[in-house]
């Protein structure tokens, strides 16, 4: 590993380190490191900690599931949106651009206003987002003879828009005292309710995402010279694409289903993490990934702890990620240029 | 005929856009092929299906006796590599990156280049001296850097054939000079080098055969000054050539092309 590569993993690494211990120290019930290591560390063995219960229930069944979802979540929406960006040879794009979060939102708002569980909620949400990616993977290969990633971005802003207008009517059709505001927040996004549950769930569909694109790193980044350059040196361009898609998609389906709509992080962790660990795939999928877990979890914890009510995550991602966005692209251009 | 890259009777283009038909032609180990043509004549796009891009409207393209598309796209990218026209790139991957995609043909398709690949990456950047750019991104250095890049990217993917779009076109008159070298020393250590260019004086250095595209047909496939006679050039160019002997610094002839200054005349469209 090269200096640059070993400093950026370290600087990855603790933001992540940081993230989580912050997380514990800040909110109505902080907790120390010092107490974390050592309930961690009771669990682990088996003995006892001698702090008071409140600290474990805290650690263990509060905040410790809100912190590993956050983890989670923030690391499959930067993965996912460093694939699309090498994939699609365009910075701004975003994990959302082929309609994952459209469908998603429908399959959740149609759940929310069917008065179903949440677990049906969130698997209608899941199988949303999967449907409309799918949808969108459908018509542009019925479509021959024009450039396949412009045909994909149009394809994808189409089962949007169409998207937007299914939640517009469901949100006019619902009742505006229990299932308005009940929408209105899962379209907001927030990790407030999350259970050890949801992210037993997420995490495999994750896991199962991210390994793919973990072994096609090489060939990404083939891939980001462009399809005819790809093809030419050896790449079947046709079937990387649509298991990066595949792999992207699953992982965001599965974010979004806990966690409602969570923007901005998938399309700014990729620039900071390309800016820290450069365009090699194999080096920007970790960077996405630490970067993303220790952005969304940071913005979570203030979410949390801003104000007394709690702010959304997802209005708190754009505050935070528009100034950041801005920064990135007046001062440091050089992740893309 | 083992390694050989032959077109039959192909036709070429895009749907409901058809460009050429007709074109026969051969490219085989150890060979130097020139094809000239007007700008939009359909060179490039007679790459594309010669190297499978793009799919032949009719007539087939054999690669080692075999039709292309009876061929994944890693079997071709081990015979043929393909040099295309430098544009700036989208992400600032490193020279010796970019270089080191040229492996990718001999890679699992899990794998990631390991140190050997590095090295034979790092060889094919010597061979056309950019060396010294090993750790530069490859969106911040010259068009003809960029250039040469890419054809060390190819000398790295180690295919008997190469097929090279117009690469000396945005080069300075040393680097056309080196890139014509190394065309030279590749055809020396077995390779066929198909090469579009604007340059006749190219093609009658170099080349062994000389392909003329006019008209989206080939009028011409035939040795350099069998091939490039004034009445062809005038065909293919509108412009009144002489062909002229000339001899260089080591004393050997060399033909050049001398273009009738002021009788440029009315362009062919």
């Amino acid at each position: 590993m090269t200096r640059r590569g070993a400093a950026a993993a370290a600087a990855c690494t603790a933001a992540v380190v940081v993230a989580i211990l912050a997380a514990f120290a800040v909110g109505r019930y902080p907790v120390g490191p010092g107490a974390l290591a050592s309930v961690l560390w009771a669990k682990a063995s088996g003995g006892e900690h001698g702090l008071p219960a409140a600290v474990e229930t805290v650690i263990l069944g509060v905040r410790g599931p809100r912190v590993l979802a956050a983890l989670a979540i923030g690391a499959a929406l930067a993965a996912a949106g460093a694939a699309y960006q090498s994939l699609f040879r365009n910075p701004l794009v975003s994990p959302d651009i082929l309609g994952v979060s459209a469908g998603a939102a429908v399959g959740a708002v149609l759940g929310i206003f069917l008065s179903q569980p949440v677990l049906v909620i969130q698997a209608l949400a899941f199988a949303g987002g999967l449907a409309a990616v799918a949808l969108v993977y459908v018509v542009a290969n019925a479509v021959r003879g024009h450039d396949p990633l412009l045909v994909l971005v149009l394809a994808g802003v189409v089962v949007g828009s169409l998207g937007g207008a299914v939640i517009a009517l469901v949100k006019y059709l619902a009742d505006p005292y229990n299932q308005l505001p009940a929408i209105t927040f899962w379209l907001l996004g927030s990790l407030a309710a999350s259970t050890p549950g949801d992210l037993a769930a997420a995490a495999p569909a994750i896991v199962v995402g991210l390994v793919p694109l973990a072994l096609l790193r090489w060939r990404i980044n083939v891939l980001s010279l462009g399809d005819e350059e790809a093809r030419s040196l050896g790449v079947d361009a046709t079937a990387v694409r649509a298991v990066v898609i595949a792999a992207a998609t699953l992982m965001t389906a599965a974010a979004v289903s806990v966690a409602g709509i969570v923007g901005w992080v998938g399309l700014l962790v990729p620039h900071l993490a390309r800016l820290v660990a450069g365009p090699d795939f194999s080096r920007l999928l970790p960077a996405s990934v630490a970067i993303g877990a220790a952005f969304l979890l940071a913005v979570d914890t203030l979410a949390r702890t801003m104000a007394r009510i709690e702010i959304p995550l997802g209005v708190l991602t754009a505050f935070v990620g528009t100034p950041l966005f801005l920064w990135q692209l007046v001062v440091a251009r050089r992740s893309w240029q | 005929m083992n390694d050989a890259l032959c077109a039959e009777r192909l036709a070429f283009g895009y749907a409901g856009h058809p460009v050429g038909r007709d074109v026969s032609l051969a490219l085989r180990p150890g060979e130097v092929v020139a094809l000239l043509g007007p700008n939009g004549g359909g060179k490039t796009t007679l790459f594309r299906t010669l190297l499978g891009l793009l799919p032949a409207r009719s007539g087939r393209v054999l690669l080692g006796g075999t039709d292309l598309r009876e061929l994944d796209r890693r079997a071709i990218a081990r015979r043929v590599a393909y040099v295309p026209q430098a544009h700036t790139g989208y992400f600032p991957f490193e020279v010796l990156d970019v270089v080191t995609m040229g492996r990718t043909a001999h890679l699992p398709a899990f794998a990631s280049p390991g140190a050997r690949d590095r090295e034979a990456a790092r060889a094919a950047l010597a061979r056309v001296g950019m060396s010294r750019l090993e750790g530069a991104a490859v969106t911040r250095i010259s068009g003809g850097e960029r250039q040469l890049v890419l054809i060390a990217r190819a000398l790295a993917q180690e295919a008997p054939l190469i097929v090279m779009d117009e690469p000396t076109a945005s080069l300075d008159f040393g680097n056309q000079v080196r890139v014509l070298d190394e065309i030279r020393r590749l055809r020396g250590g077995g390779a066929g080098v198909l090469l579009s260019t604007h340059h006749p004086d190219h093609a009658l250095q170099l080349a062994d055969r000389v392909a003329l595209l006019h008209g989206g047909r080939l009028i011409a496939d035939a040795p350099p000054r069998e091939a490039i006679t004034p009445a062809r050039l005038r065909e293919v160019y509108g412009v009144d050539v002489a062909v002229r002997e000339v001899v260089d610094a080591a004393g050997a002839t060399h033909l050049t092309c001398v273009p009738a200054s002021g009788k440029g005349g009315a362009p062919a469209w």
